[in-house]
């Protein structure tokens, strides 16, 4: 039985915006598949009690005092960007209201 | 002995002696890197002319008789991961070709600060995912032993530029053996530092929590100074230790083991590994006995779990690190027809920018945090996480480092594992556990593998900021070894 | 726009019961942003506040801003909530143009503050309304649609961004669900955000001014028949962003609500939209897909372990909360609750405070501020505190009236001038002549003169008619263009004529 589907890779595409023809679907279900088999292998350790590790080394209360510095000019800012109008970034029509 | 072929340490003393300029240095390399990288391709950028302006600006220093560090005026290669306000950014992507960085990454800025010379950047696997560099958009790099094979990665660009003499040094990133894998494939030196030893700002990032930059260098004492170069508490980055770097240039110096205790970590001793590698391994333990270590095995149980742990967690945190590529306000847009939507052009960009490698890892990584899988895969990825570390500590109360192959095979051939991924991963099996706990380790040339004549890595790994036993271990061996072979490995390379 | 049926809400009240959840945004008023140093102001030039962590460079990093953990911290104390001793920020992942990392640094299910309360008062009555939790996330920019017929996101041809205020440290206020409000929901829901606007001015953690969205305010409302236990689907309507919209709103959602319950419909859970302009609520688009924000540890953050011995020193270090304060002001002024309430209902206790505190009597400072300086701000369509007048140049009229150096008439006339721009009150005097008359001789000049024009009144007067004197003192006042004390005036015109009372 495979670990996950070609329709789940198609949601996890969507997701991840990646626009993949069916031809990449179908080739990325399969290793996919491959190595999600593989990776459960963590699901075999006996864990229980055992905390989670986000981090790799356990430092806390890292901040930085509320001062201004200086920010990019809008030349440096828009100097990448794809398209540019009234010193905004240009994007193409948005279809959904924010999440 | 012509320029090139010299350490870094060399080249500072001759500088700093005025006995020879650094435009002088610089136009050495760059001539090199002309006669050598239409066959390696270990650059994707480079920058001759603001190289030589640096140099001409370190000399003019001199002359005016300012006090200069001991690497000012030698030249590196960067890889290009970390971005660089003078010179295009691009990670080995295609959707951030053409890309130049308003701003410098620490390393670079500190790079600067202590007068390197940077002749260029090096080409990577795209957004440092992968063993091999042939999951660049630019086209792999070769290695210089052997140009049908690859030169390990992620950070195969710079390892093929110090091991093919185009530069003396070279910066990399680790995030799960992307230095020291590429290090010992190449015959070179490789250290990952502590995890936040070194600044990630400016890093573009493939896993926030593993990634660590370090150096590449064909000597251990030349690897230490760069690290010590571009090392230390960065306000910039709030996982960057701020902590004194630990001393290792000194360490490198003193290179006395003597006592030491030394485990061989007896999960990754021969079974699935190349026969040539193991030989080389098991008689530099014997060459440690023999220098005075204490050598003992000892289990680490948890780091047989350690490869699928890492390739959830890193693809993980990969997948939200690459929703920035969007083509909204940086690098390439694709399909922007005045028609479609951002939600379609977004889809679009980033299906025809990045590689496959790159959509794997966000596709696999979007799966292990999604709602119904996350406790199943990311979650119990971070407790193995806990139960390396543990290992890690257990076994540092034994001995004072840990050793092994720093990867099960010699360098493969370009081609080999480009379709088979699992296979790909592997190369990691054993610097892996590393990275997910934080710890220092290096690798250093150990020998040629009987059956192909290629490079052999050493691993030690040490404690969290336990990086100058890393260098003391790898200087002490490195004159044995070198005695013994008698002159640097890199000199049995064949002549480019 | 479908026209929709909807219920009275007095039937409505009748058949159901409404159940609140209220979710505050709080833009904090640190100089610099959340994660990096760029200025945290409203309003600049379009992405002039930018950097590369606010904009998602590649190769930036956050760090997080002390400033912004405390004043959370503050906000979780004032709120009574209990404070984490070790937690993390989280990345929530979706995808929008407007958020340039495509994931928002916030808090999951770690948050910094948890379980507390606000007490708020509505019609004499205190509703206390529990709080889940006090988060702290970042803000996101700022998106203009352009072309199409609407300037709405609906139709636009394009859309152009401003990441000014990407990265603006956000606080999140989420309530427990508010059981039990009855008839009084949309007051409560009014009181509650009224009361959390006043408690961050009191904290000064926020300049809290909804119209340009430094607190934004979502609305979930739910119904259930009276009777049962079982709470109904609730829907959340974004972005309220005034007072009066957050009652019209849920009023709105009530009748709305109600109306379809009663018809056999079901509520569907979903995003709605507030219209300032009709009152009503529409559906936001609905999302083809579950959304699956796939949460995660932020590993560019460490986790966030506040010492408990600065906890402690920030719980000590808290201002009197505005229910407080106000009680005891109350019995300071010797107001009555009615009193009070307006003013606090008009926003003027602070300016009233102020007043009182520059030396007015209590009851003239209030005086002065719900009257006439109410009535000018209501024509102005502005805000009291809007006003170009300050509460020290109110107490200085206030004193001027009590020195009798002006009459209430006049005062008027000062605090127009003052308005105006043409000074403070004491400059205003001066240039407009508006000091009383008190000099005796011009004052009886004034009256000779007046006494002769009207002879008629006069002999009135003398044959005893004192009434008739106020036509006279009337004139007093006409010909000194109401600069005369009126009292004074009165004796001396008696005195002139022989007559005494």
């Amino acid at each position: 039985m495979s670990a996950i589907t070609r329709d789940e890779v198609a949601h996890l595409a969507r997701l991840s915006r990646l626009a993949l023809s069916d031809d990449e679907l179908d080739h990325y279900a399969a290793q996919l598949d491959a190595i999600i088999v593989a990776v459960a292998k963590v699901s075999e350790v006996a864990a229980e009690d055992v905390p989670p590790s986000s981090h790799a080394l356990p430092i806390t209360n890292v901040y930085r005092p509320d001062q201004v510095r200086p920010s990019l000019t809008p030349q440096q800012a828009l100097s990448g960007a794809p398209a540019v109008e009234d010193d905004r970034f240009r994007v193409p029509r948005i279809l959904g209201e924010e999440a | 002995m012509s320029l090139i072929r010299k350490s870094a340490a060399e080249l500072g003393a001759l500088l700093g002696a005025g006995e020879v300029s650094a435009v002088e240095v610089a136009q050495a390399h760059l001539d090199r890197v002309a006669e050598i990288d239409g066959k390696v391709h270990a650059f994707l950028h480079v920058a001759a002319e603001s190289a030589l302006a640096q140099a001409r600006a370190i000399d003019e220093r001199r002359a005016k008789g300012e006090r200069l560090g001991p690497l000012a005026g030698v030249p590196i290669a960067h890889k290009d991961v970390f971005t660089t306000s003078d010179m295009p950014t691009t990670a080995g992507s295609k959707i951030l070709q053409g890309w130049r960085p308003p701003y410098d990454a620490t390393v670079t800025r500190r790079l600067r600060e202590a007068g390197l010379v940077i002749l260029g950047k090096t080409n990577l696997d795209e957004f440092a995912m992968g063993s091999s560099t042939e999951n660049s958009a630019f086209g792999p790099t070769r290695n210089p032993w052997d140009l049908t094979r690859v030169p390990g990665g992620s950070s195969g660009g710079s390892s093929a530029a110090v091991a093919a003499y185009a530069a003396p040094l070279s910066t990399g990133t680790d995030t799960g053996g992307s230095i020291r894998q590429p290090a010992a494939v190449t015959g070179i030196v490789g250290m990952k530092p502590t995890y936040g030893g070194s600044s990630r700002y400016g890093l573009i990032a493939f896993a926030s929590s593993l990634d660590t930059p370090g150096p590449f260098a064909r000597n251990v004492l030349d690897a230490a100074l760069l690290h010590e170069a571009f090392s230390g508490h960065d306000p910039m980055d709030s996982t960057s230790i701020d902590a004194p770097v630990p001393g290792v240039v000194e360490a490198a110096k003193r290179a006395d083991i003597a006592g030491l205790r030394v485990g061989v970590v007896r999960e990754f001793d021969s079974e699935g590994f190349q026969a040539g590698v193991v030989a080389r391994f098991h008689e530099t333990v014997e060459l440690l006995e023999s220098l005075g270590a204490k050598v003992v095995e000892l289990s680490c149980p948890s780091f047989t779990t350690a490869l699928p742990a890492y390739y959830l967690i890193a693809p993980s945190e990969c997948s939200s690190n690459l929703a920035r590529f969007d083509a909204m306000r940086y690098g390439l847009r694709v399909g922007d027809d005045g028609e479609r939507s951002a939600e379609e052009v977004m889809a679009m960009t980033r299906a025809a920018g990045f590689g496959p490698e790159v959509k794997r890892r966000i596709m696999l990584g979007t799966y292990a945090l999604s709602s119904g899988y996350y406790d199943a895969y990311y979650g119990q990825a971070q407790k193995v996480r806990t139960l390396i570390a543990r290992d890690f500590e257990a076994a540092f109360h034994q001995v004072d480092v840990l050793i092994s192959p720093t990867t099960p095979t010699t360098a493969f051939p370009i081609g080999e594992r480009v379709d088979d991924p699992m296979a790909m991963y592997l190369a990691d099996l054993c610097t892996i556990p590393a990275n997910l706990a934080g710890n220092a380790a290096i690798s250093i040339p150990c020998g040629l593998a009987d059956e192909d004549g290629l490079p052999v890595g050493l691993q030690i790994m040490a404690p969290v900021l336990g990086d100058d036993r890393c260098y003391r271990v790898g200087a002490a061996l490195e004159t044995a070894l070198e005695s013994r072979w008698g002159g640097p490995l890199l000199s049995k390379a064949p002549a480019l | 726009m479908s026209t929709e049926t909807l219920m009275a809400y007095d039937e409505a009240l009748e058949r159901f019961e409404p159940v609140l959840g209220m979710e505050v945004h709080v833009e904090l008023g640190t100089a610099s942003k959340m994660f990096c140093g760029c200025r945290a102001e409203f309003g600049g030039a379009p992405n002039t506040q930018v950097c590369p962590v606010c904009l998602a460079l590649p190769g930036s990093l956050p760090v997080a801003n002390e400033k912004a953990i405390e004043s959370t911290i503050r906000i979780g104390l004032a709120l009574n909530c209990s404070i984490a001793s070790w937690c993390r920020f989280a990345r929530k992942n979706y995808f929008y143009p407007d958020m340039p990392k495509n994931y928002q640094i916030s808090q999951y299910d770690e948050p910094l503050c948890t379980d507390g309360y606000l007490d708020v008062e509505v019609d004499g009555r205190i509703v206390r309304v529990e709080i889940e939790r006090v988060h702290l996330e970042e803000d996101t920019g700022k998106s203009t649609h352009v072309g199409g017929a609407t300037g709405r996101i609906q139709g636009a041809d394009h859309s152009i961004v401003d990441y000014n205020r990407a990265g603006i440290p956000l606080v999140e206020i989420v309530t427990r669900p508010i059981e039990g409000t009855d008839r009084l929901a949309p007051e409560i829901a009014r009181a509650y955000v009224a009361e959390l606007r006043e408690l961050m001015r009191a904290l000064g953690v926020s300049d809290v001014r909804m119209e340009e969205g430094s607190l934004r305010c979502d609305v979930n409302v739910s119904l259930m028949p009276r009777g049962t236990s079982t709470w109904g689907t609730r829907t959340e309507t974004k972005n309220v962003n005034s007072l009066r919209s957050v009652e019209r709103a849920v009023r709105h959602e009530i009748e709305r609500q109600g109306a379809i319950l009663a018809d056999g419909g079901r509520i569907i859970q979903e995003t709605r939209h507030f219209h300032e302009d009709t009152g009503a609520t529409t559906a936001g688009r609905s999302k083809e897909e579950a959304q699956d924000y796939r949460y995660f540890p932020e590993p560019d953050l460490v986790p966030i372990a506040p010492d408990p011995e600065w906890v402690e020193s920030l719980r000590s270090g808290l201002p009197e909360l505005p229910r407080v304060r106000r009680g005891r002001l109350q019995e300071e002024w010797g107001a009555s609750d009615l009193d009070m309430r307006s003013m606090h209902n008009a926003d003027a206790i602070d300016l009233v405070e102020a007043t009182v505190a520059a030396g007015a009597a209590p009851a003239d400072a209030r005086k002065w501020w719900m009257g006439e300086l109410a009535r000018r701000a209501n024509e102005a369509g502005s805000a009291l505190v809007e006003l170009a007048i300050t509460p020290v140049q109110v107490a200085r009229v206030c004193a001027m009236v009590a020195e009798g150096a002006v009459n209430d008439k006049l005062a008027r006339q000062v605090l127009e001038g003052v308005l105006a721009g043409e000074g403070g009150p004491d400059e205003v005097v001066e240039r407009r002549g508006l000091r009383v008359v008190s000099d005796e001789g011009e004052l009886s000049a004034i009256i000779d003169q007046v006494i002769a024009d009207n002879a008629a009144a006069a002999d009135k007067v003398r044959g005893g008619k004192v009434a008739a004197v106020g036509a006279l003192v009337g004139g007093v006042m006409k010909a000194s263009r109401g600069k005369a004390d009126a009292g004074r005036a009165r004796e001396l015109i008696l005195a002139k004529l022989g007559v005494s009372e």
